[in-house]
């Protein structure tokens, strides 16, 4: 008899306790935002695809095309293309594909780039209609970005800029070349005077 | 009004407008409490609920209603038709005519019968032959389980349900739902009768087919128990009756226990709303906190644990009363 009691109001008490625990939740503050409205920032470590930087001092971007990324790539997703334009000591990037649909997110690209161009960008919304949505073009997403913080937007090269810089450069080599050879020609006569 | 007092009387032109009152009470009433409803237990849960159609989603429920409306009414196959047509429209009556003996307020009240408690308790019983007819009718297998099981829980709460009421009737000693109000002026009789309370609120849970005894829906076992191949409004008048079926329940709690429109400052009919409003809320606080019984521990807890406490709390009441 006196178990049975113990039992109801054992039990009854444990009723109350559970209806103090969701009472407690019913006052707190709501944890979700309306999500199309209202969005969280994502967190440091956030990894999102990786996106080039946005150098703080020059505003530009600053890949080297030296094709590390490229290479390491256990997916071989990055494709890069670079030129060096006249009066630069360094090659440039004109081209930087990313295909993100095969993306496992590893991170060697970030890691092994010499220049440290490349960040996790904090981008979840992934979603797209067609298999092509998921293609980044680094420098199409890098203009964007420039645009949306007011920074000035750094142009793509064209076919026919890339291909007179080539062209130029390729003079400039010859041209270099040329005068190796002459300097050659004339150290060679010397030599043989001295024997 | 005052040609309908002409042509019908009194009595019938009090019929006609309570009809209509009782007929926008029901819809605003549901409209609200699937509001209230989704509030509460999205708030349990940390998150913000409906906010998007109306002020925090206050207009939510009447979208769904249209949407409901516009859907196909599907008859299965090889249903039994009248009783499939019949069973959302029984499932409606009791409901409905509960309303007939509630006292809002000491004026407020369509019809004050002298057996009012015992009708309306009488009719609510109702509602588990509707559960049936749905079940049976629908030739699905968790439809009949979902109607077995309410039979067999009609079985359970039944009894202790009746015979606290019978704790009540015994202290008033009138079934008059007005009496008994009457009789609370001074003290309400939920701190006379606190066990009494608290077992109408399990029983009423349980008649209400609500959690944590809404085993004839169960909708992680049974799909949706009874319902399951309604749609469109006649789903949308089981859902409706539902909600109605708890602001019944909920109004007989303030009547018999809450002290009913007696209240300071505000007119009674605000203060039942309140109090009617605050046993709902209960309700849906139990919803979220409770997991569900498996329909034998309903059984085994009516009848090892409420008919017995029901009993005791009768015989003391009888004792009291008789020693006084």
């Amino acid at each position: 008899m006196i178990d049975y009691f113990k039992e109801v109001l054992g039990g009854f008490y444990s009723l109350l306790a559970g209806m103090a625990v969701t009472i407690r939740y019913f006052v707190k503050p709501i944890v979700t935002v309306q999500y199309p409205r209202q969005k969280i920032e994502m967190s440091p470590r956030y990894r999102g695809y990786p996106q080039l930087i946005i150098d703080p001092e020059t505003h530009v971007h600053r890949c080297i095309a030296c094709d590390m990324c490229a290479r390491i790539c256990p997916s071989q997703l990055i494709t890069v293309e670079g030129t060096k334009f006249p009066g630069e000591k360094q090659k440039r990037a004109t081209k930087y594909i990313h295909e993100h649909q095969y993306c496992s997110l590893c991170g060697l690209c970030t890691e092994v780039c010499p220049t440290d161009a490349l960040e996790y960008s904090k981008e979840y919304r992934l979603a797209g209609f067609r298999r092509e949505d998921a293609v980044i073009d680094h420098l199409v997403l890098l203009q964007q970005r420039q645009y949306a913080v007011g920074l000035p937007v750094t142009p793509i090269p064209t076919e026919a800029e890339i291909a007179a810089a080539m062209a130029e450069e390729a003079a400039a080599k010859e041209a270099k070349a040329k005068a190796a050879e002459k300097a050659k020609a004339k150290e060679a006569p010397a030599e043989e005077v001295k024997k | 009004m005052n040609f309908m007092v002409q042509t019908l009387g009194t009595a019938g032109a009090t019929m006609v407008v309570g009809l209509i009152g009782v007929m926008a009470l029901v819809a605003v009433n549901a409209l609200f409490l699937i509001w209230m409803e989704r509030k509460v237990s999205a708030h349990m849960q940390l998150r913000p609920g409906p906010m998007e159609v109306g002020w925090h989603g206050a207009i939510q429920t009447i979208a769904d209603a249209i949407k409901l409306m516009g859907k196909e009414l599907i008859t299965p196959e090889e249903v039994d038709r009248p009783i499939f047509w019949l069973a959302p429209i029984v499932i409606f009556l009791p409901v409905l005519l509960s309303f007939l003996v509630i006292p809002f307020s000491a004026s407020w009240i369509i019809r004050d019968m002298n057996v009012g408690i015992v009708l309306i308790l009488a009719f609510s019983t109702l509602a588990v032959l509707s559960i049936l007819m749905a079940g049976w009718s629908s030739n699905n297998k968790y439809a009949v389980l979902g109607a077995i099981r309410s039979v067999a829980q009609n079985v359970a709460y039944e009894i202790p349900l009746l015979i606290t009421v019978m704790s009540i009737i015994l202290m008033v000693g009138s079934f008059k739902l007005t009496d008994i109000v009457a009789a609370q002026e001074r003290l309400w009789f939920v701190l006379l009768q606190p066990v009494a309370f608290i077992l109408y609120i399990i029983c009423a849970t349980a008649e209400t087919n609500r959690a944590p005894f809404d085993i004839p829906e169960a909708e992680s076992e049974l799909v949706a128990g009874f319902h399951t191949e309604y749609s469109g409004m006649r789903f949308a008048l089981f859902f409706l009756a539902e909600y109605t079926n708890m602001f019944i329940c909920s109004a007989i709690a303030a009547v018999l226990f809450l002290g009913g429109w007696h209240g300071p400052i505000l007119p009674g009919v605000v203060w039942f709303l309140i109090k009617v409003y605050f046993v709902i809320f209960l309700m849906m606080w139990f919803r979220w906190t409770f997991p569900r019984t498996r329909f034998d521990q309903l059984i085994t807890f009516a009848w090892k644990i409420l008919i017995p406490l029901a009993f005791a709390n009768l015989l003391i009441t009888a004792l009291v009363l008789k020693l006084r």
